[in-house]
């Protein structure tokens, strides 16, 4: 029982454990790899994402139904965000960015669920989802545009004298793109759900401590839970919509280097 | 607050392991906090029990949990893209495409029936025009030939009427010239019977003379 505690929802448990790699075979050595509840929701997510989507348009309707419309909808929702960020040419990453935004936002949605577990309440996951990104732009920008995808770090019409100074503040801030993304994503979801969770501890604690007195004075935390849980919903969609934008403008660089 | 409400659970025996790990968790939280140094000795408890709800480190920041969550993230995450990009958005793009082509094609269809529409229309205000232009045509050449008609009678009725005229004129200087010719006769014939009253008889000739003479 976790009682009032708001950091035991992010415990990471084992729900069996699958293989060890390297040590030397005593206990506790190498890494371990298991199936934990974070991956259990990741596969969750995915399942959900993709059962969706593909029923829904099992039907292939001229006229769509509710959930056709809906996965329509979805569909050209991300697919109008690649196109106003990164152009035409940015439609080959369309599959990567929607991966991205719908992986977040069913994540972030089952998050809101009680007792369910958030995956991008931790730092590694989102961390690795903006490395990917990172690492894709970089080798997709060096690959189509060779080294002429330096020249993002060069704005163009920028006097020769002022380049020393500008280009070290375009490096560091593009080296703290990845950082900068990850940290956004888990540390909304993150401080949102220790919000919720205290605040709702509240209320337990206020109960257990007051008596009948606490019953009603637990209204008031009671009530900023219900705000912060609706807050917490459009913070999950927002920050799913800011990480899908932030990657194609990311893509767009790596597609028109020069700015 | 982390730290607090951290310690607070670390206290908590919930489970058989959690003594124990709860131990060695109470010694490093006397010196740090949220970064708890994950030092080889508290990672061996942590792993050795497989179940990090008590280990040291606040949960998202704990490095033992960090490759399976790699791990199956690269599994759902990689499963998610080939469905994505192979199955499920190229099918909704066929749809979205399929629905654009039939608009499109029912658009280009009606634009078709609205320009036969359009010639239709031209068609047949051309011919409303024509016809109108012909009837009233024909209501210029009947308005023509009434109205030559109508010029040649009033001036044959004229031309008769003048010639009427004229005759009567001419009847009338007649009848007048005719009539001067008496005046003569009867102003001798008055002279006559004047100067017998006066004079007595005088031959008519040299009163007729005498008449031109005053006359002329």
């Amino acid at each position: 029982m976790a009682g009032t505690d708001p950091i035991h929802q992010f415990v990471i448990t084992d729900i069996f454990e699958l293989f060890t790699l390297g040590g030397d075979g005593t206990e506790g050595s190498g890494t371990t790899f298991a199936f934990t509840n974070s991956a259990l929701f990741m596969v969750l997510t995915v399942a959900t994402i993709a059962g969706f989507l593909l029923l829904s348009t099992s039907g292939k309707k001229l006229i769509p139904t509710r959930a056709q419309l809906t996965a329509e909808l979805l569909y050209e929702f991300v697919a109008g965000m690649v196109r106003s960020s990164a152009g035409t040419a940015g439609m080959k990453f369309f599959p990567l960015v929607f991966s991205l935004f719908t992986f977040i936002l069913f994540a972030n949605m089952f998050g809101m669920v009680p007792y369910f577990f958030t995956v991008t309440s931790h730092i590694i996951v989102t961390f690795a989802l903006s490395m990917l990104v990172f690492i894709t732009v970089i080798v997709y920008g060096f690959v189509k545009n060779g080294p002429k995808f330096l020249k993002l770090f060069v704005p163009a019409g920028v006097p020769g004298y002022i380049l020393p100074i500008v280009t070290p503040i375009e490096v560091i801030s593009f080296l703290s793109r990845p950082i900068s993304l990850s940290v956004r994503l888990f540390g909304n979801i993150l401080a949102g759900h220790i919000t919720l969770k205290v605040f709702t501890g509240f209320a337990v604690m206020m109960i257990a401590a007051l008596g009948a007195f606490g019953w009603a004075a637990a209204i008031l935390p009671i009530l900023m839970a219900i705000a912060l849980t609706g807050l917490e919903f459009l913070v999950g969609a927002v920050q799913a919509y800011v990480f899908a934008v932030l990657t194609c403008m990311y893509l767009n660089d790596a597609i028109h280097p020069s700015h | 607050m982390v730290t607090q409400a951290y310690a607070q659970e670390a206290e908590l025996p919930a489970d058989d392991h959690g003594t124990e790990a709860a131990g060695a968790a109470d010694a490093m939280h006397v010196e740090e906090g949220v970064h708890a140094d994950p030092t080889a000795d508290t990672h061996a408890t942590t792993e050795a029990h497989g179940d990090e709800a008590h280990s040291d480190v606040f949960p998202p920041f704990d490095p033992a949990t960090f490759p399976s969550q790699l791990l199956w993230l690269a599994i759902s995450f990689g499963a998610l893209y080939i469905l994505m990009s192979k199955l499920a958005l190229p099918r909704i793009g066929g749809i979205l495409e399929n629905r654009k082509t039939l608009i499109d094609a029912d658009l280009a269809a009606a634009d078709a029936d609205r320009q036969k529409t359009d010639a239709a229309i031209a068609a047949y205000e051309a011919a409303l025009a024509e016809a109108k232009a012909k009837a009233q045509g024909i209501a210029n050449q009947n308005r023509e030939a009434i109205q030559a008609d109508l010029a040649s009678k009033r001036s044959a009725a004229e031309a008769d009427l003048s010639s009427k005229v004229s005759a009567a004129e001419a009847r009338i200087a007649q009848t007048k010239a005719e009539a001067l010719t008496h005046v003569d006769e009867i102003a001798a014939e008055t002279a006559q019977a004047v100067v017998g009253q006066l004079v007595g008889d005088v031959p008519a000739d040299s009163v007729r003379a005498a008449v031109a003479k005053v006359k002329g």
